[in-house]
This record gives C-alpha cells, structure tokens and sequence, in this order.
C-alpha cells in the first residue's frame, strides 16, 4: 500500500480509483433535441413530450442530491461535470468514473420511440461528456423494451470503445434472465461489455410484487429486493452457462443483503437443482466469478465492527467495485466505504476489482 | 379438504365449488401458477396410512413429528387458498370453515398444538368479526394472512384487522404465499418454482417494509407480527437500509417519528424455516445476533418438503438459553402461553 500516502499531506487511499457508478442527469428535454432525427424531434416538440424523468429518482428528494452537491434545476452539463471534477475526481483523484444516465427511456411503452431516445442519448452523453472530460467512461442505454433493437444500439455505440457496459434496469418487463433478453446478452458478450444492471424500473408492474406503496421510501427500499430476484432469475434461467464471458455487475443495490441472500439460493438449488438441471455448480459459485455489486449504498450500520463481519461473510475481495453514486446521498463528508473496510480491500475494490471487471479501462486509464 | 372443510360450507357454496371452483387469481383451476417440486409440497412420507392429506391426520402427525421431536407447542397454520379467492363471500365462509375445522379435529384434541385464525382479509368487517368470534378462545394464539396480497400489507384497508388483533391481543402471522394478482416479483412473472419459493423472501420484506413505512406499527404500537416462512437472514440488511431512507425521508415519512428498525425491534419475530445455511455456520449466529435471539422462533414447516429438522435447523453449539429461546421460549412469550 506504498500509495497510501502520496500526493501531500493527507492519505489517499481513493488516489487512481475508479468509480464505477456516478449519475449524469439530462437537464431538461431540449438537451436532446439536436441528437434526435427530424421525425423523432418532430414528434418531440409536436406532442409537447415531457423530461423523461422516472419515479425511481424524483429529482427532488433528498436521498437522490446529497446536500453539498445539489445544484440549482436544471442543471447545466457544464455545471454537473465541473461539480463531479471538483467533489471527486480531482479531491481524491480518480482515474476514471464511469457515467450512468437514468433517463426513462426504457419506461415508454412505444418500442419505436424507446430506441429514438435512447440512440439520441447515448450521443449526446459521447459527445457533451465522454469529449469534455478524459477520465469519465459510459454505459450504454439501450431500449429494453425491444431486445432485438437494444443489441442492434449495443452494437452501434460499442464501437466508441469509452463505452465500457450495457446498462439495463433492474425491474422490467419480465425478469432479465429468460430467454427475451438474451439477444442483449448475446450482443454485450461479443462486444466484451458487462452488463450492468442499475436499479430503477420499466413501472410494467408494482415495484413490491404486492401492489403499489404509498411512499417513495419504499420504492426506494424495494429495489433491493429486486436485485435478489432477478440474481435468481439470471441464475436459474442459465444465463451464465449460455454466455461464458458474460460479466454482470448490479450497481446501486445495497451490498449487505447478498450472503444471507447466497445461504438462501444454495439451499433451494439444492432441493430443487432437477428443475433447472444446466446450473451445474452451486449459485454462490457462479455469483462469485461473473457477478459484481457497485459499493454505494452499502446498507451497512455505522459499527465498523459489524461491517468487517459483513465483508467475512461475503468472503471475497473480488466482488465489489468502488462506487460513490454521485451525487446521491449515500454518505457524508469524505466517507466513500464505510468504516470498516480495510485499505488492503479498498485498493481491491477501488482499483483492481474495476479494471478486472472493465477490460476496455485498461485503454487509457493509468491507475 | 372435501370431507373436513367444504362439509361444514352452505349448500350455496358447495354448488358453487362443484361448478366454477375457487377461483384464486390465477390461471388454472386445481394446479398451482408454479407447479410444486413435490406433489402438493410435501414430504413423500407424510402421507397418512390411513389416507387422506398430509397434515390432515392428528394420530399420524404425532406419531410421525410431535412425538419423536419432542414438540411441546406448536402452532398450526392451515394454507389453501381460503384467503386469496375472487369470491370474497366464500372466502369469508370458508374462512370460517376452517377455524372451526382447526378446533374440532386439532386444538381441542391435543393440548400441545394451537390454531391461527384464518381471516378473509378482502372483507375487513367480516375478518373483524371472525376475530372477535374466536379471539377468547384457548384454541388460537394468533391471527394469520398471507405474504402476497393485492395491496400491500401495510396498506389502509387491512387496519381494521390489525386495530381488532391488537384489542384482543393476538398476534399478526404473515404466512408467505397467496395469489395478491400481481406478478410476483417487481420484474415480472419468473419461469420456475425454484424462484417462486427464493421470492418469498424478497416478498416478506416487502411486507415488512410496507407495514413499517405505512405506520402500522406507529398506529398500532402494541400489535406483534411474525414473519413465516419467509427465513430470517435478511433482516439485518432490510433495517439498515429503511433506517437510511428514513434519515433522508423525514417529510416524506413525517408520520413516523421513530427509526424503523425500533418499530422492528419492538414488534416483529421472525420464523427460522427455512433457514439460511451459510457453509461457515457461525455466520448465521451472528447473522441472529444482529436479529436478536429473542425475535427468532424455530418452524419446522411440517409436512411440507422443505421441512427443517429440528435436530438440524441449528447446527451450532449455542448456549442453553439461546436454544431454549429459539426452540421453545421466544414462541411460548409470543403468543402467550405461561411457562416457568
């Protein structure tokens, strides 16, 4: 750990970290208008279409901007890029951060104008953020509801190599492992691209799998769950047999639901593995060499003590990857992992665990 | 199910199940949405010699499980989906079918076991008053819904029945299962069985969540809820993330003055089955550590497969008190019944 300490007067364990999951928000619906082709921009102004912004992150709520990093709406490119620059990348100098837009592209329910926005928006992150700033990275946004035009859109961007993940939400139609969605697996895999499974929702169903809540809170609550669902369903379904170089990475999930999660999952493969006889080897196995959860939040007490046992029982410090979930308000002040986490794990997480994960980081990122 | 429930029914409901059935929010007639991984669920030796259901022979079950295991008190939990029918009329008598059922052949018959009392939760009042009917009875010590609803658990139009268990002091039991109507998962409708049974998981601490967030606890801070069947290692997670949501709700959530994980810890137990099987054992102490050993009460799930043995639930060296708490004593304060 000689770099602990370099770069002045204070330690800086984050120094040359990638942080694999920071929000870019798209200021207002007119941002995209000169990416759209003329019928789509036609439509977009004759039908007065709205910001596509989703239930799962109203802008507003205090949880979705930490205080200190909230900007006045809309927030301008400029003003959310030179916020990212100062508050992280260059306070604790990381060597990249890869950028999710969580527009509701996925959430129309017209399959056409799904795949419109979405190619507008994958351009317009290129090119008014991946040209601005060297250090940032991308996923790519591809229109869920149709799988066939997702991995047409994975293959059409994939080849601007600062894209390093295909993005997809964590609630959709049906869950992501059946055979519906392979066509984007098929695509990711043979682009070399994880695939990254973000929360929020297509809202095709009640977020609870019993009814819609009254609260935000709980929506917000139940993306974890969902994670733990759709882990079954890519598991079960034999997603990871059927492509073999296939990486998934659950970003924005909570971490500390997933080992009891794991102990559950083992037992039920055990009794039940002559219903899906392809998953050969126990889940927690396959979890352990293709799936990755993004580190914020983290759902974890204060107690450092408690927070070591979690990681114990996750056994691994190859599973998680740095994150600080810019500029949700996940913690406070420069508490990027809680405490509790030691710096031999946070230069695993923080460093070695993305670059396993994203082969393309290794184009231009010095760590 | 014939010959002990639907006897007891109106003439008007057994035409009525002999002609359209019991419809229950989903597709099929008799299977299940997701086909069972054994027939009807249940251990392939729990069969009754002298025939009928598992599960439905008093003799036979304790020859083949009170006895040998040396259960001292058990709660039964009658299934079936008396409570997710479209027909809400007859799943309030059939409802009422069930716990009298539960009296006669079982409770009255063998001191060691205890009813739940079945409520037809589409129909508050009548719930209400199938509560307040049984409540002063001996036979039941708790009342029991299920997991998957059409609303969720914490909504509004069930608090009249947790404003009656809470009067009459019974506890809530949520069973996992039901059809609510919704795909189960917040993605959609799984393929396999497999994932049917890994959601109630997911679906108890919706459920949980819900009851929390809605301010059941809050309204009604005497009511105690067991979670069943929907394992206990997720707790932990579920509080710490609703507590940080909650630290950043306050406007949202201003009906609840109170972090929910001291509405958790007041007022939820958590069943063992199926319990998590971690290959470092002592994980799933301390998992129960953060729990609370007094918030955790050992289910077997007899007769179903996915039975836990009790020999083998806790495969640990814990302490006398900690075994008799999970085994016997954090179930017998639970539900009230007095011991030394």
């Amino acid at each position: 750990m000689n770099d602990l300490n370099v770069g002045g007067d204070r330690p800086r364990p984050y120094r040359g970290a990638v942080d694999c999951d920071v929000q870019i928000t798209v200021p207002h619906r007119d941002a995209l208008l000169p990416y759209l082709d003329e019928y789509w921009r036609d439509v977009s102004l004759q039908r007065g279409l709205q910001t596509l912004d989703t239930a799962a992150f109203p802008r507003q709520a205090p949880i979705n901007a930490r205080p200190d990093w909230r900007l006045p709406e809309p927030a301008s490119v400029r003003d959310q890029l030179r916020s990212l620059q100062v508050n992280l990348l260059d306070r604790y100098g990381f060597s990249a951060a890869i950028c999710n837009c969580l527009y509701g592209v996925q959430l129309l329910h017209s399959e056409d104008m799904g795949q419109s926005i979405a190619r507008a928006l994958n351009d317009w992150i290129a090119r008014e953020w991946l040209d601005n700033e060297p250090r940032l990275r991308a996923s790519i946004v591809v229109p869920m509801q149709n799988p066939t035009m997702a991995a047409e859109e994975i293959r059409r961007v994939a080849t601007d190599r600062r894209f390093v993940q295909v993005l997809m939400l964590v609630m959709g139609e049906m869950p992501l492992g059946k055979r519906y969605y392979w066509p984007i697996y098929e695509a990711a895999e043979e682009c070399g691209l994880p695939v990254g499974i973000h929360a929020g929702s297509m809202y095709r169903h009640p977020v609870t799998g019993t009814g819609w809540p009254s609260y935000y809170a709980q929506d917000y609550f139940s993306q974890a769950s969902a994670f733990q669902t759709q882990l079954t369903s890519l598991i079960l379904e034999g997603v990871f047999g059927a492509f073999p170089t296939l990486r998934v990475v659950l970003s924005e999930t909570g971490v500390s639901w997933l080992p009891p999660y794991l102990w559950r999952l083992d037992k039920y493969w055990h009794g039940l593995r002559s219903e899906t006889p392809w998953v050969k080897v126990p889940p927690s196995e396959i979890v352990r060499s293709r799936v990755r959860l993004t580190t914020q939040p983290f759902d974890t007490p204060a107690d450092p003590a408690v927070v070591e046992r979690l990681l114990d029982h996750i056994g691994s410090d190859e599973m998680l990857l740095f994150a600080s979930d810019f500029p949700h308000w996940r913690f406070d002040g420069d508490d990027l992992l809680p405490a509790g986490v030691s710096p031999d794990q946070i230069a695993h997480i923080s460093r070695a665990n993305p670059l396993a994960t994203y082969p393309r980081l290794a184009e231009g990122v010095v760590p | 199910m014939e010959k002990d429930i639907f006897s007891r029914l109106a003439p008007r409901w057994r035409t009525h199940i002999a002609t359209v059935g019991m419809l229950a929010r989903q597709g099929f007639t008799q299977e299940m949405q997701y086909p069972k991984g054994q027939p009807m669920a249940v251990r392939r030796d729990a069969f009754p010699p002298g025939g009928g259901m598992p599960g439905s022979d008093l003799d036979f079950m304790r020859a083949q499980h009170l006895d040998p295991n040396n259960v001292q008190f058990g709660v039964l939990i009658p299934l079936g989906a008396a409570q997710s029918l479209q027909n809400i009329d007859l799943s309030v008598a059939l409802c009422t079918a069930i716990n009298d059922w539960q009296v006669e052949e079982w409770t009255s018959r063998e001191p060691r076991l205890r009813g739940s009392i079945v409520a037809a939760y589409q129909d508050p009042q009548a719930a209400v008053a199938e509560i307040h009917r049984l409540a002063g009875k001996r036979d039941f010590v708790q009342v029991s819904l299920l997991s998957r609803l059409p609303n969720p658990i914490g909504h509004r139009s069930f608090w009249p029945i947790y404003a009656a268990a809470a009067e009459v002091g019974l506890p809530i039991g949520v069973h996992a299962f039901g059809n609510g109507g919704w795909a189960i998962t917040g993605g959609g409708w799984p393929s396999y069985y497999g994932e049917d049974m890994m959601s109630h998981a997911q679906t108890s601490q919706s459920a949980l969540a819900s009851l929390v967030l809605e301010g059941v606890f809050e309204r009604f801070p005497t009511l105690r809820v067991a979670l069943i069947e929907g394992g206990l290692g997720w707790l932990p997670s579920l509080r710490w993330r609703l507590d940080r949501i909650w630290e950043r709700s306050r406007d949202e959530l201003a009906h609840l003055p109170r972090p929910p994980s001291e509405y958790i810890r007041e007022s939820v137990w958590l069943t063992s089955q199926p319990i998590e099987e971690p290959a470092n054992r002592q994980h799933i102490a301390e998992v129960i550590d953060w729990i609370g050993w007094d918030r955790v009460l050992f289910a077997s799930d007899y007769p179903h497969w996915d039975f836990d043995d009790p020999q083998r639930a806790m495969p640990l060296p814990l302490s006398r008190e900690r075994r008799d708490r999970f085994f016997l004593k954090n179930a017998l304060d639970l539900y009230g019944i007095p011991h030394g």
